[in-house]
């Protein structure tokens, strides 16, 4: 038996002893951009025909709250480590840098998808929504939450002060997950942006979920995956790498 | 079998040598001490050999297991109590320690982890949580966590400081009898009175290095030597004695003995002296003394 269970364990015990903040606060702020979005924009905007404004924004809100809090999830347990000092209690016991890897990526995912089910569960009495293609749903849940959890172990690591981790946050994670196509198409860009946001791998998350809700996409659902899961192999790579030389937490 | 192997392990960080080839055995079973001012490197070597640092070159085992290449027996091997208080203050005491447990792949540890409770007195704390803890409770929570996969090797750095004398007591009572148990134990501490009664054998270290290494017996008699301390209440020193004594600046008088017949002979001497003596004492080597003089050994290098 390895450690790469309690590590996880671990990780999953330390957000839920506060999952008022780490489960319920997110579920509430999505609520309330559903809430003031819906109501702005309700009727004056069909982005699929058949498919009301609201109904369109939850399976977008949803993801970009998993997205969010899996790199929350992450990023926050490894930086508070190592500004308190307790990561010793990681780095000493005889864990590999793939077990490290893999437990805080599973915990971030656990968190994301924890998220996840609490917007769907409080929205599903507002609007019903169909889901023609739960795999496609579960697919890119999964690479989603992943992509992310692994940015949060990068930027955990780099991090050195609160205000690093916080720029990391508001310069690179939030315009991305906010020019994903959350709100809108990205049909309805002109073209330079589209293009834009062609690159951004977090649109590919958002819209190859939407799929499995709509049975419509910018794109389709197999590239958006193929898409996101390269960024996800990436970014676990150059994870692996970094935990492996020791990068910032070995001296 | 060597519990720790050290072989021209060096160290940087930057432009500071943080350890310049530093060779080292410590024999299984041995109360090691590894004394040094601060930044002599104690700390540095501590946390290479718990792979909480790398090497730049050299190598490091634990019980014969490489520290890179076979990590996973090596860290098993040893438990190490980290010098800074460090805490998880999302859990209690009993679940940190049956975390810590798992780490090593522990599952079922659930004796040993009580009796570690129970040894520690931690037990009415158990089920506390650690951000409620005192400092001297959190300092035998990290003593616990480190011993709580049994390692046959305990690294304990400055585990004293800071810490009140019955914790500091109890402490030593608990460390002295995993070392009879058959635990070898390396130990860093500022207060060498500690180090002298407890450890068999020293090295001292300095700016990245080893300075001195001996049994502490050997480096006691080689640096420090027993003396008798006389203040007089009239009259002189003879200049027999004046000759080999040092006066302190309270005005007492230091005469070097080797052994305690030499007393009746100091003695007889001031009396027939006419002096009158005030206070007496015999002073027995120290190991304050030891490190003083090797440090400042060290520090006049050839510039002369």
């Amino acid at each position: 038996m390895t450690g790469l269970p309690t590590l996880l364990y671990k990780e999953v015990l330390r957000f839920w002893k506060v999952s008022f903040q780490t489960v319920a606060a997110p579920v509430l702020t999505t609520l309330l951009y559903l809430l003031v979005f819906a109501h702005a924009l309700a009727g004056r905007l069909e982005v699929f025909p058949g498919v009301s404004y609201v109904q369109f924004l939850i399976p977008g809100l949803a993801m970009m709250a998993m997205l969010q809090n899996s790199f929350a999830n992450s990023s926050s347990s490894l930086i508070q480590s190592k500004i308190t000092g307790n990561i010793v209690f990681i780095l000493l016991p005889p864990l590999s840098a793939g077990e490290i890897f893999a437990a805080y990526l599973l915990a971030s995912m656990v968190r994301g998808l924890v998220v996840g089910i609490g917007v769907f569960a409080a929205t599903l009495w507002m609007v019903p929504l169909p889901v023609p293609n739960p795999l496609w749903v579960l697919a890119f849940a999964f690479v989603g939450c992943g992509m992310l959890g692994t940015l949060g172990i990068i930027a955990g690591i780099w991090s050195e002060k609160f205000d690093q981790l916080a720029a990391f946050q508001n310069f690179l994670v939030m315009p991305l997950t906010f020019l994903a196509g959350v709100f809108y198409s990205i049909q309805s860009l002109p073209p330079f942006w589209q293009a834009i946001s062609r690159l951004n791998p977090f649109f590919y998350a958002i819209d190859g979920f939407r799929y499995g809700f709509f049975g419509r996409s910018d794109m389709p659902p197999a590239t958006s995956l193929a898409f996101a899961t390269a960024a996800f192999a990436a970014l676990s790579w150059l994870t692996l790498r970094l935990l492996r030389r020791g990068y910032k937490l070995r001296h | 079998m060597l519990a720790v192997e050290a072989r021209g392990v060096q160290k940087r960080f930057g432009p500071v040598r943080a350890l310049a080839g530093v060779t080292l055995e410590v024999e299984e079973g041995e109360f090691f001490g590894l004394l040094g001012p601060n930044g002599a490197g104690k700390t540095t070597l501590i946390s290479a050999l718990g792979g909480l640092a790398i090497a730049d070159a050299g190598s490091l085992a634990v019980m014969g297991h490489d520290v890179a290449r076979d990590f996973r027996a090596a860290r098993r091997a040893v438990g190490i109590v980290p010098q800074e208080i460090v805490f998880d203050p999302f859990f209690t005491v009993r679940e940190t320690l049956e975390i810590q447990s798992g780490y090593f792949g522990l599952r079922a540890n659930g004796a040993w982890i009580d009796e570690l409770i129970d040894r520690l007195g931690l037990a009415s704390k158990a089920r506390a949580n650690m951000r409620s803890l005192s400092g001297g409770m959190k300092r035998r929570v990290m003593v616990a966590q480190a011993l709580v996969h049994r390692p046959p090797v305990i690294v304990l750095d400055e585990p004293t400081a800071g810490v009140d004398v019955e914790l500091r007591q109890a402490l030593w009572a608990f460390v002295r009898g995993l070392n009879a148990s058959g635990h070898t134990i390396v130990l860093t501490t500022h207060y060498l009175e500690e180090a002298q009664q407890l450890c068999t054998r020293i090295a001292m270290m300095k700016e990245g290095r080893i300075v001195a290494l001996g049994r502490t017996e050997r480096l006691l008699a080689d640096f420090s030597e027993r003396v008798l301390r006389v203040k007089l209440a009239r009259g002189e020193l003879p200049a027999a004695l004046a000759a080999r004594a040092a006066r302190e600046p309270g005005g007492a008088w230091r005469i070097p003995i080797v052994d305690v017949a030499h007393v009746e002979q100091a003695l007889r001497s001031l009396r027939e002296a006419g002096a009158a003596v005030e206070s007496l004492e015999v002073a027995e080597p120290e190991l304050e003394e030891v490190f003083v003089k090797i440090m400042r050994r060290e520090e006049s290098p050839v510039a002369a």
